[in-house]
């Protein structure tokens, strides 16, 4: 009690600025007097007793020191003043503050902009509660090498049974149409179980969400609605709730409306901005089988408190038991698991590599500017030798020196933080367009608080740990021999220089790595780029449309492949007859090179023939459906057999063309045509028909441009529908206008059919790049920085050794040293910087080369070319830098420069 | 500072401890001179504690003044101009009613501490069971 009164009056007078020095002078008068009288009284001689009373109180400054630092709070005062007098010293350097302000505003807005994409990827993936608890369920054969299965209907239950999750659900992207008003729309939607929104934990902000344990069989008919759409398509009707949808020809009942914030979980944007969520339940009739699987992703919470550990081994107990059950279903040698994985993992997976490096270069950015500023306070420090000294010869503690000290650099970071996330701040709309987007959670990157804590942290730890030595050495000082030099530069200054030497060595070091890695991008980036592609993608555009895809497969009118080829066949010679268009294709919309994410592929069950009963598992291949005119339209080439032809009907025996890669994995050393496998399909209801395979064409880069070798499978969309689908147009075509006249064309067979996503195939490629290219581009940019930023400090830190030598260099010169060995000397001191620098930058451009293999391609993590060439450029930098106070040196005037020594 | 004035080594020692003596007990002295005397001004106070102490505490008045105004923003002393016994203007120092109550519980507090201290010493080895 009494300690807070004490405190908050000291506060209170500190704030008011009261001050009750006058009464303690009062007092003290008033004491020195009491006690010469009584001096007096005892016999001395007025001066005398004048004298003893003085003695007797002390130290009159000290005392009003003691008396001050009780009436206020001296902490807090001295802060001010510090802070104060920092702000007067950076006025009177404006020049000098402007560049270690703008230098910092480079380090920490650039770091303060990745950190801001990285706050909304990977630190907050999840914007559900409890993020923590979800995981990503996925069964996996290791035993024959499959991963990602599925789950069956009776393992899930078991799962829901288990009592490791409080849900359990899953659900399959994919998209839909919904009609019934103005154009047909496209949707991304999900198909999922009841118990999605559940797992998520969020509810409605209209209407309710889908019930947990609804457990009608099949669909139920129910959708929850995205804000966006509601207010998009429907008009943000407040009676939406128990209204009626036609969503690819079903009706669906709207239960709920999802809170505007809500971003559904997903790997892409696509996924992330769902917008139609329809409830999915299974049928019991016929029962369902435990060996057929669906390919649903399974995603759950887990019970509170339970660790992801902890559960994957309650989760192992469990699967160990159910292979003890149904041994027939889980034969030993597939080896049968399920693998839980964090959820905020796997949404980033791809990018996060690519992230985890940006954040790395742009942190070497940050410190390469501080190491600058640095730098610069060091160089002040030694025009300022003679300020400390007359400071401390007034009695200036070493400690309140450092703290001043460290308040005006801690005064330049900060402002210089600032600076750096204002401009930030202000540009944000317009450097989001660089951010690809591919990249989930786009949407979600803005400059928050936790942005702006994060730049003031990051400044202000940067101020401290790189004011501190300038502050430290600063303050070190020799009194006399700093106060004799006369300002002639200080005597103190060699820990300084020092210091100086190995603070520019660092930036060199660092901004050598940051350009190997930039150029180790640069090289794989310009490799894949120049990949031979095997198709050729120049002048073919991809539109997209999407069949409807009905639960009741009375009312789907394009059931059969002969029905679809119907619409097909009139859709394509229409759009054959638009101006410059020379060639059409279809297929669904698997086929689009380079068109979609891993997640998005069909995997197919390869059996084949004369190998069934092998193994209980058969291999996977991604299969894509296309119709004959695809290869030739794509500038696919054919190796072997042929390819597809009008006479392969739904009626004719099934064909399908495989690539090389297929043939060298599943036939090695065989003549893979003639061939023949059975297809499984995934819900084990397609037909197992045996298909033939009629040919091999050459390898392309369809899936990935750093893989030609992904072993594929193409089947006939006549013998085979497909739903999504994708037109292909090769010609001179207008971008512009095509989308709506194909729309026109497509519509005029099918009104109730969306067309949507027209691209060039050149721009899904570079699309493809996009991440690549983002995060090359990023550190090229960084790197730039980062060497024109250690040129900066080479060159200021020869400057700074030129003029400190002057004196050394004048007499030289005197003594007759010619011009050009002046150069040389100097030249060399810079060489040496650059030469110390490299040495421990290729050291560390190893390490981080080594760690970022797995963002290579093409080139090797030790390639010498790049590392030679990044070597030279610094080189030549170091060279450039120190050439400017170079020649200052050759050219002094010898006269001069002693005479005004 | 005092080891300035003195300037002298020797003493430096003994009058380096004494302020660690002062610091704690310096208040609780000036309360009590308060108590016993009623409102009093600085030199007053000073006076009364050297009287008392004798030549032990060689008390450098002014370091009072800080511990006066910390006492008076504690709440445990409260301060006014008045006129002295010869007619000076002088500040003068009173007792409030918190202060009271704080100089009987450290009283009571020294005055245990003092006791134990005192049986500690007066314990010889035959004592001992």
């Amino acid at each position: 009690m009494r300690f807070l009164r004490r405190f908050f009056i000291r506060l209170s007078n500190f704030a008011t600025g009261q001050s009750a020095d006058q009464r303690l002078q009062d007092e003290i008068a008033e004491h020195l007097a009491f006690q010469t009288e009584e001096n007096m009284r005892a016999g001395m001689s007025p001066a005398e007793a004048r004298r003893q009373a003085a003695l007797k109180l002390g130290a009159a400054q000290a005392i009003r020191e003691g008396h001050h630092a009780e009436q206020s709070i001296p902490f807090i005062e001295n802060l001010l003043f510090d802070l104060k007098y920092a702000v007067r010293m950076l006025r009177r350097s404006p020049g000098f503050s402007f560049i270690a302000i703008a230098t910092m505003a480079l380090g920490v807005g650039a770091t303060t902009a990745i950190y801001s994409v990285i706050d909304a990827t990977l630190l907050h993936p999840l914007p559900y509660p409890n993020p923590s608890q979800l995981v990503l369920i996925q069964a996996n054969l290791p035993g024959v090498g499959a991963h990602d299965i599925g789950l069956s209907i009776p393992e899930l239950r078991d799962l829901q049974n288990s009592g490791i999750f409080q849900y359990v659900s899953l659900c399959f992207f994919g998209t839909d149409t919904l009609t019934g008003s103005g154009q047909p729309t496209r949707l991304a939607g999900k198909s999922v179980s009841p118990g999605y929104f559940a797992v998520l934990g969020v509810d409605a902000q209209l209407g309710r969400t889908f019930d947990p344990h609804d457990a009608t069989p099949g669909f139920n008919n129910e959708v929850v609605i995205s804000d966006g759409l509601w207010k998009r398509a429907l008009g943000a009707d407040p009676h939406i709730v128990g209204k009626t949808l036609r969503v690819d020809n079903d009706p669906a009942l709207v239960v709920g409306v999802m809170p505007a914030s809500f971003r559904d979980q997903g790997q892409t944007s696509e996924q992330v901005s769902t917008e139609l969520w329809a409830a999915t339940g299974f049928s019991d009739d016929p029962p369902p089988l435990r060996g057929s699987r669906t390919p649903y992703e399974t995603i759950a919470r887990l019970q509170p408190g339970l660790s992801p550990e902890a559960a994957q081994g309650r989760l192992d107990a469990l699967v160990a038991s159910l292979k003890k059950q149904y041994p027939a279903d889980y034969p030993p040698q597939g080896a049968w698991t399920i693998h839980l994985t964090p959820l905020a993992e796997t949404l980033v997976g791809n990018v996060r590599q690519s992230l985890i490096l940006l954040f790395g270069a742009v942190g070497l950015v940050l410190l390469i500017s501080s190491v600058n500023v640095a730098n610069l306070l060091l160089a002040r420090a030694s025009a300022r030798g003679r300020e400390m000294a007359v400071r401390q010869a007034f009695g200036a503690a070493r400690m309140r020196l450092i703290r001043q000290l460290l308040s005006e650099s801690l005064l330049l970071f900060v402002l210089g933080g600032i600076t750096g996330f204002a401009v930030l701040f202000c540009a944000r709309k317009f450097l989001l367009q660089f951010v690809p987007e591919s990249l989930p959670r786009l949407n979600d990157i803005s400059i928050r608080w936790g942005v702006l804590a994060f730049a003031i942290v990051v400044s202000v730890a940067a101020g401290t740990i790189f004011g501190l030595a300038p502050a430290w050495l600063t303050s070190r000082l020799n009194l006399t021999a700093t106060l004799r030099q006369e300002g002639r530069g200080s005597n103190g200054s060699r820990q300084r220089s020092r210091l100086r030497h190995v603070l520019v060595i660092g930036e060199l070091a660092l901004s050598l790595v940051l350009m190997v890695a930039a150029g180790l991008l640069l090289r794989s980036f310009w490799d894949l780029f120049r990949v031979q592609l095997g198709f050729n993608p120049s002048r073919v555009m991809a539109i997209e449309s999407s069949l409807p895809n009905p639960n009741d497969p009375k009312t789907d009118i394009y059931h059969t492949a002969t029905q679809e080829s119907v619409f097909l066949r009139e859709a394509l010679r229409r759009i054959r007859t638009l101006p410059g268009v020379e060639e059409t294709a279809v297929s669904d919309r698997q086929a689009i090179p380079l068109g979609h994410g891993q997640n998005d592929r069909r995997m197919i069950p390869l059996v084949r023939e004369g190998e069934e009963g092998q193994s209980s598992q058969p291999p996977l291949i991604d299969t894509s459906i296309v119709s004959p005119e695809y290869f030739h339209v794509l500038g696919m080439s054919l190796a072997r057999g042929r390819l597809f032809v009008d006479r392969d009907l739904e009626a004719t025996p099934l064909v399908a063309v495989i690539n090389q890669a297929a043939a060298r994995t599943y036939w090695p050393n065989q003549d893979p045509v003639g061939k023949r496998v059975r297809m499984l399909g995934r819900l084990g209801r397609a037909r197992p028909d045996s298909t033939t395979i009629v040919g091999v064409i050459a390898d392309a880069h369809t899936e990935s441009l750093a893989d030609a070798g992904i072993p594929q499978m193409y089947l006939d969309i006549y013998q085979r529908p497909a739903k999504f689908l994708a037109f292909y147009l090769r010609g001179q075509i207008d971008p512009a206008a095509i989308s709506a006249q194909v729309r026109t064309q497509i519509q005029a067979v099918d009104p109730e059919l969306p067309v949507f996503h027209a691209e060039t195939l050149d721009d899904v490629l570079s699309s493809s790049l996009s991440v690549r290219r983002f995060s090359m581009e990023m550190v090229a940019l960084f790197a730039a920085t980062a060497l024109l930023l250690a040129g900066l400090g080479i060159y200021g830190t020869i400057s700074f050794l030129v003029n400190e030598q002057s004196r050394e260099i004048a007499i030289r010169l005197a003594l007759g040293a010619q011009r050009s060995n002046i150069l040389r000397m100097v030249l060399r001191q810079g060489l040496g910087l650059a030469a110390a620098g490299a040495g421990v930058g290729l050291a560390g451009a190893l390490i981080v080369s080594h760690l970022m293999a797995g963002l290579l391609y093409g080139v090797s993590p030790y390639d010498l070319s790049t590392f030679a060439g990044v070597t030279a450029v610094l080189t030549a930098v170091a060279i450039a830098a120190s050439y400017i106070p170079a020649l200052r040196a050759m050219r002094l005037d010898p006269i001069t420069t002693l005479h005004s020594e | 500072m005092p080891l300035f004035l003195l300037g002298n080594l020797n003493v430096e020692l003994p009058m380096k401890e004494k302020p660690d003596v002062l610091q704690g007990t310096l208040a609780l002295m000036v309360l009590k001179t308060l108590d016993v005397l009623g409102p009093q001004h600085g030199y007053g106070i000073a006076r009364r504690i050297e009287q008392i102490s004798g030549d032990i505490l060689a008390l450098n008045q002014g370091t009072l003044y800080p511990l006066l105004l910390k006492l008076e923003n504690e709440g445990s002393i409260a301060s006014q101009w008045g006129a002295s016994e010869n007619n000076r203007r002088a500040r003068f120092y009173r007792l409030t009613a918190t202060g009271r109550k704080q100089l009987q519980a450290e009283t009571r507090d020294w005055k245990q501490t003092a006791a134990i201290i005192a049986r500690f010493f007066e314990v010889k080895a035959e004592d001992l069971p």
